[in-house]
């Protein structure tokens, strides 16, 4: 008996993409381009989906207020980047590094422990209950936007690239932008570090088990309420990481900006299958290249093609392309 | 120490609007085998359920060792060595078998951790848990799977074990493999609450009997005094050994 | 008569009752009773959600489907008189061509969106709702030609509604007699109208149908109800009335864009009102959209005072300001989630059942 089955076809739905694009673009460098751009946005489209598809595939809560963590990890980073100016203003990499990696630690810092609050305070009260949750995440969101605009002000304010970060590197006739690169690595840290996690770590054992059976994970004695918080706090720290990377992505950051990107996500989810991760990665792997590709090829319909990759894969996996067993 | 290891006293269990159990009384002696049996719908899952802490008694007490148990969680609940094999075996099928164990085994955090001697034990008891132990769980076959969910239940040493039904869609041989892997269990004197069907399988390891109906207990007594009496069993049971 | 009238759907609460028919006359004299432009704006912005949240009822509280989706089809409805009247001129023929393709295209919508929800979970569908209703919103602001872009389309009404339009020279008790007071009073209809249809449908076998849905969709399928063709149908009754609200909107505002009709803000809006008010009772619907209109205009100017007041504590003060008033509100949809899941209808009228049953058991 092999254990080797691994369903590769959805995996190879990215390079498919990438490929059947080629001709529609013509011009091999510019398809470079919009190829690492795809990535690095999929990627970090990537972390922030991560925390919210474990949290619904662990506890079945559906967090309609996600996006409140991404916009209160972008602000978070205008706040600490705008104080330390003369690290980002410098041309050496290294000093720049010293600025952003404190920002992205603040950023997760400040989304967990909301997160915490928004945990126990929105959504303990209405477990197992779809609908309540639903209008109560998003009503979440909305005071905590709010509260964004008491703190920060309700205009959007420049989140510049720091200096070393900014320009493109040339790769033949291809310009790719060195932050986009930088995004592609961070993405891919995380992503090596959740699955290291869930693999080789006992916790990462129980994440997976309880997924699938949350009854028997407690008759043998773990009490998932502590993990489902320690999930949820995590989910929402990497959503304030992804925040970071969204607002630098962007170099403007608004208060409404996890609204926008919350739609963004949810088709990820549903892409990639609620409850997997290794799911989200390929929904926003695809999300993230098609938002590239139209946004260059036909800018008017870009969200539509977000929507229309999302319905053909349903049709294709009702559950998304990764379902989750007994669900 | 009492001679009972787990008592139930006028226990009902409401699911719902439905009112399944109905003032249950049971008491599972330390060390014996204790069967539940009864027809289809009885109240004998629901009984385990409710044991668990997975179903909440609406009525009366649950004592396990002395203390009481009943507002207690689920994992509380296992966290004082009572181990669940439910009917449906809890395998997590996307996990190997070695995952499956390693989740069961509270105290290691790595296979390393884990009870070497007693691995070797248990795979003795169930070769194919050592056979399959790198593959997904949910590839195994009916009765490799039950295997694996007994010997995740047994992983660690545990004051008592409930099984329901684990001879439930096996082949006859292997019900007699599992009938031999119990009776070794109960050598090592772990208390054994079972639920089961096969009459054969209870007889060889029961030791006191409790027979339900309707949600409560209609008899109890020994197993030896039920297998010599024909009239009862078929009155109680509808069938005849 | 009233019973047939109201669909045997009563209030069942004398409070209810009373506060129903002070609102009815309220709406009916708005004109007379409150002068100024700003009150009967607040007064039309009323009854158009009222007809907005009722439809929305008939999704959420009485089929159990969340959508967010119903933004759209309002904004379709606006959309459509806007588009007619700016390309076709301010004729009723023209109403009537864009209100029927903006009726045709919100039941061709809500079918797909019905059908859809056949292959996805409940959670799937509440997600994809919302994707699709962001699309739609960036569709609008991006085909300029069409839609007017991200400023809209501001555009002539048919003579007889329109505010230069005068009946009468002299004002008849104080108000003047305009084609502002027709419109007012067409909305005013409508509101009526839509809304007792609506309660015929929901108290009709089809409703009840609806409602066994809600409860146990698999008991429902099990009886022999196909659930898909029920919600689906749901859906298009929902869509086709928020598309009339849409044309209300259109017809009062003369004017459209997408955020006077498709923004995020407005779905909230709803949201807030269905809960408040109370789910699954129609009633809620007007109640709560009575309350959040009169919120939303005075409550700011409220805490504009408050947080002058407060000007000493900065902290306090910009919590207060006016411009944050959607803090409080979503504060209060929290909370009402959680204590009130019933809505003001729903705790009125248990309020009365209690009252009921205790004066029955004494007698």
């Amino acid at each position: 008996m092999k254990n080797s089955d691994f369903d590769w076809k959805p995996v190879a739905l990215v390079p498919l993409l990438a490929l059947l694009v080629f001709p529609l673009i013509g011009s091999g460098s510019t398809w470079l381009t919009l190829t690492v751009a795809g990535l690095a946005m999929g990627l970090i489209i990537f972390v922030i989906a991560s925390g919210l598809t474990l949290v619904f595939g662990l506890m079945d809560v559906l967090n309609f207020g996600h996006g409140l963590f991404i916009a209160l990890g972008a602000f978070v980073a205008t706040t600490v980047l705008g104080s330390m100016s003369d690290w980002t203003q410098s041309d050496e990499l290294w000093r720049n590094l010293v600025a952003v990696l404190p920002a992205m630690l603040v950023a997760m810092l400040v989304a967990g422990a909301v997160g915490l609050a928004f945990e126990r305070f929105i959504v303990k009260p209405v477990y197992g209950q779809h609908l309540k949750q639903i209008l109560i995440t998003m009503g979440g969101m909305i005071i905590g936007e709010e509260l964004i605009k008491v703190i920060w002000g309700p205009q959007q304010i420049p989140l510049p690239l720091p200096e070393a970060m900014r320009g493109s590197i040339l790769i033949g006739d291809a310009a790719i932008e060195k932050y986009r690169i930088i995004a592609v690595v961070v993405g891919l840290i995380v992503f090596g570090a959740l699955v290291w996690t869930l693999n080789k770590t006992k916790i990462g054992l129980l994440i997976r088990a309880g997924v699938q059976d949350r009854e028997m994970v407690e008759s043998l004695g773990y009490r998932i309420r502590r993990l489902f918080i320690g999930v949820f706090v995590m989910g929402s720290a990497l959503a304030g990481l992804g925040g970071v990377m969204w607002g630098l992505y962007q170099q403007t950051v608004t208060p409404q900006m996890g609204a926008q990107v919350n739609v963004l996500i949810f088709i990820v989810i549903i892409i990639g299958g609620l409850g997997s991760t290794a799911g989200a990665l390929i929904g926003a792997l695809l999300v993230g290249l098609m938002a590239n590709y139209t946004g260059f090829l036909a800018p008017k319909v870009a969200l539509f093609s977000n929507i229309a990759l999302m319905a053909a894969i349903l049709l294709w996996r009702p559950q998304g392309v990764y379902p989750v067993a007994n669900r | 120490m009492s001679a009972n290891l787990l008592t139930l006293s006028g226990v009902h269990t409401h699911i719902g609007p439905y009112h399944i159990l109905h003032g249950v009384d049971l008491v599972v002696p330390r060390g014996e085998v204790t069967l539940l049996l009864g027809r289809n719908g009885a109240g004998k899952t629901t009984t385990l359920r409710t044991i668990m802490g997975l179903w909440r008694a609406s009525k009366g007490t649950l004592t396990f060792d002395g203390a009481d148990i009943t507002a207690l969680s689920t994992p509380e609940i296992a966290e004082r060595n009572i181990a669940y094999v439910p009917e449906n075996m809890g395998i997590f099928a996307d996990l190997t078998v070695r995952e499956n164990m390693l989740l069961a085994a509270r105290g290691a955090a790595s296979e390393k951790q884990m009870d070497q001697q007693r691995l070797q034990w248990i795979f003795g008891l169930f070769p194919p848990v050592q056979k399959f132990w790198n593959i997904s769980a949910g590839k195994l076959s009916g009765g490799q799977k039950q295997m694996l969910a007994v010997a995740r239940a047994i992983v660690e040493p545990r004051a008592l074990l409930i099984v329901d039904e684990p001879s439930k869609g096996l082949a006859p041989s292997i019900v007699n493999n599992m009938i031999d892997a119990f009776a070794q269990l109960k050598k090592t004197g772990v208390t054994i609450l079972l639920v089961e069907q096969n009459f054969g399988f209870a007889r060889r390891l029961g030791d006191s009997v409790a027979v339900m109906d309707n949600g409560v207990v209609v008899h109890s007594g020994s197993m030896l005094a039920l297998s010599e009496d024909a009239a009862l069993q078929n009155s109680l049971l509808g069938l005849a050994i | 008569m009233l019973n047939r009238l109201l669909s045997a759907d009563l209030p069942r609460s004398r409070t209810l009752a009373i506060l129903l028919l002070v609102l009815l006359v309220g709406l009916a004299f708005a004109p007379f009773l409150f002068p100024g432009v700003k009150a009967l704006n607040v007064a039309a912005k009323v009854l158009i959600f009222i007809v907005l949240v009722a439809s929305f009822d008939l999704l959420l509280g009485y089929t159990g489907i969340v959508s967010f989706a119903h933004t759209m089809f309002f904004g379709i409805g606006a959309y459509g008189i806007a588009i007619a009247t700016t390309r076709l001129g301010p004729t009723w023929a023209a109403l009537g061509v864009g209100l029927g393709s903006a009726l045709i295209l919100s039941f061709l919508l809500a079918l797909v969106i019905g059908l859809f929800s056949l292959r996805v979970r409940a959670i799937f569908f509440a997600m994809i709702t919302l994707a699709v209703a962001s699309a739609f919103l960036t569709l609008a602001s991006q085909l300029s030609e069409f839609t007017g872009g991200e400023d809209g389309l501001t555009f002539k009404v048919p003579e007889i509604l329109s505010p230069s339009y005068e009946f009468m020279d002299e004002a008849f008790l104080g108000v003047m007699l305009d084609g502002r007071l027709a419109s007012y009073y067409l909305l005013f209809v409508l509101a009526v109208v839509l809304l007792l249809a609506l309660l015929r449908i929901v108290n009709s076998p089809f409703g009840r149908v609806l409602q066994a849905i809600r409860e146990n969709e698999f008991r429902a399928e099990a009886i022999g109800y196909r659930v898909v063709v029920y919600r689906t149908i749901s859906s298009i009754l929902s869509a086709l009335f928020a598309c009339v609200a849409g044309a209300m909107l259109a017809l009062w505002l003369r004017y459209n864009g997408p955020d006077t009709s498709l923004s995020f803000e407005i779905m909230m809006d709803v949201l807030l009102i269905v809960v408040i008010g109370g789910m699954g009772t129609m009633y809620g619907a007007a109640i709560g959209a009575t309350l959040f209109m009169i919120a939303q205009s005075y409550l700011q100017d409220l805490l504009r005072l408050g947080s002058e007041a407060t000007v000493a504590l900065p902290w306090l003060s910009a919590l207060l300001s006016p411009q944050r008033w959607l803090l409080w509100l979503g504060l209060l949809f929290v909370l009402s989630v959680y204590y009130f899941p019933t809505g003001v209808v729903g705790r009125l009228r248990l309020r009365s059942a209690a009252r009921m049953s205790a004066s029955g058991s004494r007698s």
